[in-house]
This record gives structure tokens, C-alpha cells and sequence, in this order.
């Protein structure tokens, strides 16, 4: 096939832009995994291929103690936030359009506009006095802070599911004598398990990744993984961040990539 | 079997009528009466009665009214069809009927009991959809057990039920598949078997046909015929092709803006149309204008511009004075010489030949058009030619007064 004339890589220095911006966005990145493979105590000097600060690193009792509260900390908020979000998604697309939708589809996004420093400022006021009155300090709160802002996320992905789906297949369950629960449960909820689950992943994704938030509601030795990387490299540089970073970056590119493939699977 | 029917009704007709009446509308119509399933000049039992209903949408000065205050009664195990071009409301009635909508005003009685404020699920009325619905992440055979199985019936029954609807489709070698796996034909019949399967009191079907192309939607129009004399469930059906509606229906409702202007059957409709639009709707249709000279049960002699009298029909109930407006059929005129026995004079403007029959496209004398249908037949007939002057016979029975 010729190529248009005004397609975009027959532009000059469109090659080269490319690859700069390549570069831009993964050479930092390919730094950081090579680095962990590195067997010196320093981070800027390189010593030899080894596995020793994955070994540190799991052997670290600070580090399994973040690691697991991360992951209860995205599993817990995650699914919340999904049952959350499935319940504004079939709330807002199930309906005739009125005036007040769009505020509503405002609202129930609006932990993507409001930044994050100020929804944690303002947690960590409320949570503070919370905190005094009940004399709870658990894992509650970020719990609650973290399904707050993964909301959204889970609901963008369940919303256009449901706005692509074919209104008549509910209406024909109810024809077909389904109760608006049954016709829910055996018609609207199958189809919309991809969605669903696809939601899931990018909450609980966004949830293991956060530290703004978790950091000014997080009691005393409560960090979780992002957290107690940042705390550590106030300290000392020890390349063990670098092994648990790489870690994180290959759970997120699984993650991620299954996010993908559910997406795509077409009913 | 179809082709056999229609020659032999077409000596049926070539004995009844004058002129011998041969049209793709006429004879699958006949044919459609032949199978018998009712006689609707006989009052049966209402399976459905619409009273009064109405259908608003919208607020304040957006308010559109769907329906305009509707009143039908369909018999039960009748083939009644809803006719009329888009944004008529005949879909809306059948949402109504259905209960994914409500009325505005009104009732609307199943069997005597009013079912207007209860959910579809509480309905015993089932619909086949225009895109069909089927759900996708079923197969064919759990798509048509589904109204059964919220019903709460035995998995035995359920089963033994499901098969036999396979059957009465032809689907079932297909059961096991998803219904992506099949045909645009064969999704149709998993709908009707789906929504047959529950047996209900009422079956609605939303233009069901309407996706199917040519040759397979004549196919479906027998299928669907063939269906519900099995079943004997009374069938509502929605369209907007006129001709799809003579065939298959035993009583038809033509609607227009949200009103119902006449319900009859097709023969009915088709020889007697009430109104203009009615008569305009549906097949080809001549006006003629002329004045009432005396009218009595029924009947009326009109004077032409000719100054030709011929007698004509009035719709019932209907007495008209003054000018009124005829329909005449274009195959219920035939040419005969100019001279002052004619109903009607003019010229030949133009021959069209359509295998069949003819149509000769008149220029009358005052200036309007005519159109008359003359069937080829070997022989037989004079060969006329544009600029020819003719007369037109109009016969006793030919001539329908429209109330507007």
C-alpha cells in the first residue's frame, strides 16, 4: 500500500521523535531493573549480575509487613469500590436522561479532578478527629480513603459496558417473566462480568500504587509498600528499592496486560 | 404448496370478478384466508381490549401524544396487525400492551382483567423483539427455556418443553449453540420459540420481520401463519409494509398520528377503505371527486364531472351529501370506448407493462390522473397505445366513498 501523503510517518523527524520519547519513558525504567540485578551495596556503582537484594529484600520482615497490608489494603478497596461503582454505573445508564446526570457523572468522578494533596489534607483532619473520638485506629480509614478515589476507575469501565449494551436484553428478560433482581442476576451481571473485573484490576492497581492519600491517613506503623519505599529512601539508599520496585513494576504489567485481554474479550 | 394455492385461487378469482384481479398484495391474502384460522366477521371472545388509552411524552410544551385515545378489542386467537408508517404509535401500543411502558390515560384488559399497572413479568404476554434480544452468553435451548425457568417450572417440564419448541422451529440441531453462532433466520425462530415457549395469552410481535431479506421474509410470513394456527395463541403484530399485513392478518388496525382511522379485515381494508389515508396506504389507489344525488344504507349514487352516475359504497355509518370523494382500485376499472356510456373519459399517457398485468396511466378530461390495471392474457385485449382516447367502465361494486 502507498503511503498517504499526509500520514504521519512520512513526516521528517517523525522517526527520531519516536524514539526519543521511547527513550524518554523507559530508559529510567530499564535503569531501575538492571540496577536490581546489581550485586554492590552502592546504587550508583555496578558490581556484577545478582539476585541478593530480592533475597534482602524478602527476608525483610518491614518489607512482608507493607507488603502484605498493601495487598489487603487493594483487595479490600478494590472490591468496595467495584461493588460501588457497579451500583452508580446501573444507577446512571439504567435511566431516562434527566437534567442533573452529568452532575451526578461529575460527582461520582470527582476524585479525578479534586488533587489528591487536598483530599489527603482534608482526611487526615477528619480521620484525626474520628481517630479521638472512637479510639479506632485500624486499617479502616485508608480502607474507606482508598475506595473513595478508586470509585471512579472502577466505574468508567462498567459505565461504557453498560452504554454499549443492548437495553432490549433486559427489557426481553422482563418480558420473559425475570424479576428486575432475577433479570439482574441471570442477564445483566453475566454480561457484564468482564467489565466488572476489568474494573477491579485498575482500583485495585490505583490502590497499590498510592501514596499521597495513604500517607496522611496512615496511623503510626501502618505503612504500605509505596510508603515505606519513600520512607526508606529518605534514610539510607539501599538498593533493596530497587528489587521491590522491580517487583511492583512486573504486578503492575500483569496486571495491566490481563486488564487488557479481559477488556478485549467481546460477549 | 404456496404456488398451488395462488393458481388456484387465481381461477377462483378469474370466475368471481369482472375483471380478473391478479397482484403480489391480492393473492397471498387469499391465501392467508384460505388457512382459516378464524372468520372475522364472527365476534369472538376479546383477548385484548384497549380503552381509551393514552400515551403522553414529554412535559409542558414538549408533550407529544403517542397515543391519542386509543380503543381496539382483539379477539382472541386472531392474527391482528398494527399498521401504519413510523412515529403512528403502533409500537407504542405495543409497548403498552407489554408493560415497558404505561399508559397516560386508560385501561388495557387481558381476558377482562386490567393489566396496564403491572410489571412485563406479571404480564402473560410475550414479545418478539425487532433485533430479536436473544442473550448472547446463552445458548439457543437455554435462551428458549428462559421464560420457563423464571416461571419456576420443574426442570422436566422445562426440558420436554424446550424440545418440543426446538421442534415446532426446525431448531433442533442447533440447540447447543450460542445464538452469535447462527443465522439472521434461525435467530428469529430461537426469538419465536422463546417467546412461544411460555405459552402465552398474547404473543407481540415488533415488526419481527423487518431484518430479514427478501426471500427468507416470505418464508417467514408462512412460518408465522403456520405458527399460530399450531399454537392458537392470538398473535399482535407490528409493521409498516402493507402488504406484509394483508397477507398474514386476520383483522388488520391501520393508524395514523397516534389514532387508529379503521380496523378491519384485509378485505376490508383493501376494498373499503373509510378514509383517505387508509385508502392511500394501502395498494394503489384512484380519487375521483364527484356529488352525492342520493344516499341510503349504505349505498350512494354520485354524479361524476362527466355527468356519469355510478353507484358507490359508504363507510358504515357514514351518510355523505354535498361533494364527496371517491377510491376506486386501479384494477376494478376497465377501458372501454369513449363515448357517453364511459364513467369516466381521457387519454392514454402511458403504457406501463409489468409482466402480469398493465397499468395505462390516464389523463382524465378535468385533468386528473387514473390509473387502470388490465391483466395480459394471451390475445386477449386491444393493444392501446399513449394518446389513445378511451373510456373508463366503472363497475357497480368499484367505487368506495371516503369520509374525507
Amino acid at each position: 500500500m502507498a503511503k498517504r501523503p499526509f500520514d504521519i510517518q512520512a513526516q521528517p523527524g517523525f522517526g527520531f521523535m519516536a524514539l526519543l520519547t521511547f527513550f524518554a519513558l523507559y530508559l529510567p525504567i530499564a535503569a531501575l531493573v538492571a540496577y536490581s540485578f546489581n550485586a554492590a551495596d552502592s546504587l550508583s556503582r555496578w558490581d556484577g549480575v545478582s539476585l541478593r537484594w530480592f533475597i534482602s529484600a524478602w527476608h525483610n520482615s518491614a518489607v512482608q509487613d507493607a507488603s502484605i497490608r498493601s495487598l489487603v489494603l487493594a483487595v479490600s478497596a478494590a472490591a468496595l469500590s467495584t461493588i460501588a461503582a457497579t451500583m452508580a454505573a446501573l444507577a446512571t445508564t439504567r435511566t431516562r436522561p434527566y437534567p442533573g446526570l452529568t452532575f451526578k457523572y461529575a460527582f461520582i468522578n470527582q476524585p479525578l479532578m479534586v488533587p489528591e494533596i487536598v483530599t489527603g489534607v482534608a482526611l487526615l483532619i477528619v480521620f484525626s478527629r474520628i481517630k479521638v473520638w472512637t479510639g479506632y485506629s485500624g486499617l479502616g480509614y485508608l480502607i474507606a480513603a482508598h475506595t473513595a478515589f478508586c470509585i471512579p476507575f472502577a466505574y468508567l469501565p462498567i459505565r461504557a459496558r453498560l452504554e454499549s449494551m443492548d437495553l432490549t436484553l433486559e427489557r426481553a428478560a422482563a418480558d420473559l417473566y425475570a424479576t428486575p433482581w432475577k433479570a439482574f442476576r441471570f442477564v445483566t451481571l453475566p454480561l457484564l462480568r468482564p467489565a466488572i473485573i476489568a474494573g477491579f484490576m485498575l482500583a485495585f492497581v490505583i490502590s497499590l500504587d498510592d501514596v499521597v492519600i495513604t500517607e496522611f491517613v496512615k496511623s503510626g506503623g501502618q505503612d504500605t509498600l509505596p510508603t515505606y519505599m519513600l520512607g526508606q529512601l529518605r534514610r539510607e539508599t539501599s538498593p533493596e528499592i530497587n528489587a521491590i520496585a522491580t517487583v511492583f513494576l512486573a504486578l503492575s504489567v500483569v496486571l495491566v496486560t490481563t486488564f487488557y485481554f479481559v477488556n478485549r474479550r467481546k460477549p | 404448496m404456496g404456488t398451488r394455492i395462488e393458481s388456484l385461487l387465481r381461477s377462483c378469482q378469474a370466475d368471481r370478478l369482472v375483471v380478473t384481479i391478479k397482484t403480489g398484495t391480492h393473492l397471498p391474502r387469499r391465501a392467508g384466508a384460505l388457512n382459516g384460522v378464524i372468520v372475522p366477521e364472527q365476534p369472538g371472545k376479546n383477548a385484548i381490549e384497549v380503552r381509551g388509552v393514552r400515551k403522553v411524552f414529554g412535559t409542558g410544551e414538549n408533550q407529544v401524544a403517542a397515543l391519542d385515545t386509543v380503543s381496539v378489542s382483539i379477539r382472541e386467537n386472531e392474527f391482528f396487525t398494527l399498521l401504519g408508517p413510523s412515529g403512528c404509535g403502533k409500537t407504542t401500543l405495543l409497548r403498552l400492551i407489554a408493560g415497558f411502558d404505561f399508559p397516560t390515560a386508560g385501561e388495557i384488559l387481558l381476558h377482562g382483567q386490567d393489566i396496564a399497572p403491572l410489571p412485563p413479568y406479571k404480564r402473560p404476554v410475550n414479545t418478539v423483539f425487532q433485533s430479536y434480544a436473544l442473550f448472547p452468553h446463552m445458548t439457543v435451548a437455554q435462551n428458549i427455556g428462559f421464560g420457563l425457568e423464571m416461571l419456576g417450572k420443574p426442570k422436566g417440564e422445562t426440558e420436554a418443553r424446550v424440545a418440543q419448541m426446538l421442534k415446532l422451529v426446525k431448531m433442533e440441531a442447533l440447540k447447543a449453540r450460542r445464538t452469535s453462532q447462527i443465522s439472521g433466520g434461525q435467530q428469529q425462530r430461537v426469538a419465536l420459540a422463546r417467546a412461544l415457549a411460555p405459552q402465552p395469552k398474547v404473543l407481540l410481535l415488533d415488526e419481527p420481520l423487518s431484518a430479514l431479506d427478501y426471500k427468507l421474509r416470505k418464508e417467514m410470513q408462512i412460518e408465522l401463519k403456520r405458527l399460530q394456527h399450531e399454537t392458537g395463541i392470538t398473535f399482535i403484530f407490528v409493521t409498516h409494509d402493507q402488504e406484509e399485513a394483508l397477507t398474514m392478518s386476520d383483522r388488520i388496525a391501520v393508524m395514523s398520528a397516534g389514532k387508529i382511522l379503521q380496523v378491519g379485515t384485509p378485505r376490508d381494508i383493501y376494498d373499503r377503505p373509510a378514509e383517505r389515508f387508509v385508502a392511500d396506504f394501502i395498494g394503489e389507489t384512484n380519487f375521483i371527486e364527484g356529488e352525492v344525488k342520493s344516499a341510503a344504507d349504505g349505498r350512494a349514487t354520485v354524479r361524476l364531472s362527466t355527468g356519469a352516475e355510478i353507484p358507490a359504497s359508504l363507510p358504515e355509518g357514514f351518510t355523505p351529501s354535498g361533494s364527496v370523494t371517491l377510491v376506486v382500485r386501479p384494477e376494478h376499472a376497465h377501458i372501454g370506448p369513449a363515448d357517453a356510456n364511459a364513467s369516466l373519459r381521457g387519454t392514454v399517457e402511458n403504457v406501463v407493462y409489468l409482466g402480469t398485468d398493465t397499468h395505462l396511466h390516464l389523463k382524465l378530461d378535468d385533468g386528473s390522473a387514473f390509473i387502470v390495471r388490465r391483466q395480459n392474457s394471451r390475445g386477449g385485449g386491444e393493444a392501446l397505445a399513449p394518446g389513445n382516447r378511451v373510456g373508463v367502465a366503472i363497475g357497480p361494486n368499484a367505487a368506495q366513498a371516503l369520509k374525507d
